[in-house]
């Protein structure tokens, strides 16, 4: 029941050319596909979680394929726990691998996350402590990754609400870090940078000025929760249940002059708003990449 | 295999996520020296609360039949005590029937495990591999004289369970929005779950019927399949039953003799 049949790519033709540029999408909700195949010529992309396609067959991949022969499908691994010190779930892997062969996707990312250990999943994106340690593991991780699904991969950075107090290097250091090492893409989810900034009181901008976003290949905005800390100071939670808010859409502006337009998905995956609502979010997020359309990606500006 | 010094983070963060009972691990902290109570919490509300979602996800008619509140509370005990072991989330809580049948507050509710195996099947039929249905038309080719020794292939989506109780109609009810009327919970039900080409079906299965699909499910030849439906009701109409099989999409193909 666990395993996907291995299956030839689809054989559709693409509609949509690849790499897909500054183009803004959406999380795909099987609840908003009547709306989606209503509306013909929608420019856009959709982002779907792996796992949930990971069933042999059925209703989940029919929905898949109609909205993967249209549109750009970027595809989102949840549960790799490639930041975990075990070492990762071959079957997982193997599902994985069988999703990008079928599905082709024009973006493949996973988390800077762990999510297994021993035998219980757990369902959440869990922290680790950024060490040299932690590092060679996550590197032989994505390294693994990599080969499998024979494509560079892209790393998202978290949202954390606590440090470990053995971390020896800044988030962003060990970030491009990784990147250099594996040659792994990186996802950017500004939303995640403004969460955590405001969780471990460091400035947002200082942490996007060290980021390496020459390697930024997708972007990812969502909304976040308010909840208090143990001082009764302001504790973000990364909740993905409402609208971008304005200063992670100030961020966004800023990240996209200095990058140049790249993916941006909106995430929203809890509290799902009808379409129109969620089409509307995309709609400001393409309005920002459109008018940075002319500017020249970062990694290029001292190239030539 | 123990992991290499520098990573036993995991080791140390784990345990209390699903353990209120425990303190947060000495190893993590809030910036300049604040305290990480309040802020470990947040991963240990987020997997708790997650994993029930998923359970609510899996079974809505128990939480229906039960109320949120009741539900919530049940599947707490059973996400601290089992939580899953696959990442697919999907194949969560197969051992939640007989959770809810030990579940010292459910006990009033006998059936109520039974629905719930009927919304575990239900969820494996939805995810259940692709493969066209076999056509009427191939039996109806099949000279008389080999109908006995006819073996059927079922679909990857096909499931037969019996139940006791009431299971298949308290299901039903309880499945969508529509109001819930009385129902005698004491009447023996038995399902047939398929999948067509889009949607799940949950059919209840008449006097034999569970016995005749059992057998043909668990690929054992007509002939014996429809001794065993009459055995167990002397009414059994063998030549409706099997058109009702196929016509749920239950086979994907059939074969004289040996199915390989």
């Amino acid at each position: 029941m666990s395993t996907i049949t291995p299956t030839p790519p689809a054989a559709l033709p693409l509609r949509f050319a690849t790499p897909i540029g500054g183009v803004a999408g959406t999380s795909f909700k099987p609840e908003h596909l009547p709306a989606i195949l209503e509306a013909k010529n929608r420019r856009g992309f959709f982002e779907v979680h792996a796992e949930n396609y990971m069933g042999a067959g059925g209703p989940p991949h029919r929905a898949l394929e109609a909205i993967r022969r249209d549109h750009p499908l970027s595809l989102h691994g949840v549960c790799m726990s490639i930041g975990g010190p075990r070492p990762l779930d071959k079957a997982h892997l193997a599902r994985f691998r069988s999703l990008v062969a079928r599905y082709q996707p024009a973006l493949v990312s996973e988390h800077l996350a762990w999510s297994t250990h021993e035998t219980s999943f757990f369902n959440d994106l869990l922290p680790l402590p950024y060490t040299a340690a932690t590092l060679a593991c996550v590197c032989d991780h994505i390294d693994q990754v990599q080969e499998a699904i024979r494509r560079p991969l892209l790393l998202e950075n978290p949202s954390t609400y606590l440090a470990f107090r053995e971390s020896s290097m800044r988030e962003t250091e060990f970030i491009r870090a990784v990147a250099e090492r594996t040659g792994c893409g990186l996802l950017l989810d500004v939303n995640n940078v403004f969460v955590s900034a405001t969780n471990h009181g460091y400035s947002a901008l200082d942490y996007l000025a060290d980021f390496p976003l020459s390697r930024v290949e997708e972007i990812h905005l969502a909304g976040h929760a308010e909840q208090a800390d143990d001082e009764g100071d302001l504790l973000l939670i990364d909740s993905h249940d409402g609208p971008v808010t304005d200063a992670v859409w100030k961020l966004y502006d800023i990240v996209i002059r200095r990058r140049g337009p790249v993916p941006t998905l909106i995430e929203w995956d809890s509290k799902i708003p009808d379409w129109p609502v969620l089409q509307a979010e995309a709609a400001a997020a393409q309005a920002i990449l459109d008018r940075h359309h002319s500017a020249v990606p970062a990694g290029e500006r001292h190239a030539a | 295999m123990p992991p290499e010094p520098g990573l036993c983070f995991a080791a140390s963060f784990a345990p209390a996520l699903l353990d209120p009972a425990r303190s947060t691990p000495e190893l993590v902290t809030g910036p300049n020296g604040k305290a990480a109570d309040r802020r470990y919490d947040v991963y240990r509300n987020n997997v708790t609360v997650s994993l029930i979602d998923a359970l609510a996800a899996i079974y809505p008619a128990v939480q229906r039949i039960t109320g949120t509140d009741f539900f919530r509370a049940m599947a707490r005990f059973h996400v601290r005590s089992n939580p899953p072991t696959s990442p697919l989330l999907f194949e969560y809580g197969r051992d939640f029937p007989e959770f809810i049948e030990t579940y010292e507050h459910a006990q009033d509710m006998p059936w109520l495990a039974d629905v719930a195996r009927l919304e575990r099947a239900w969820l494996d039929a939805y995810h259940a591999a692709d493969a066209a249905p076999l056509s009427p038309a191939r039996l109806a080719a099949v000279m008389p004289d080999r109908l006995a020794d006819l073996v059927f292939i079922p679909h990857p989506a096909a499931r037969c369970l019996r139940s006791d109780y009431a299971a298949v109609t308290i299901f039903a009810a309880n499945r969508g929005d529509a109001p819930v009327t009385r129902i005698d919970a004491s009447t023996p039900e038995d399902a047939l779950i398929t999948r067509g080409e889009f949607d799940v079906a949950v059919r209840r299965l008449p006097p034999g019927g569970a016995a005749f699909a059992r057998h043909l499910l668990s690929g054992r030849p007509l002939g014996e399949a429809a001794a065993a439906a009459l055995e167990a009701a002397s009414e059994f109409d063998i030549a409706a039953n099997i058109a009702g099989l196929i016509e749920a999409g239950a086979f994907t193909s059939l074969c004289c003799g040996d199915p390989s």
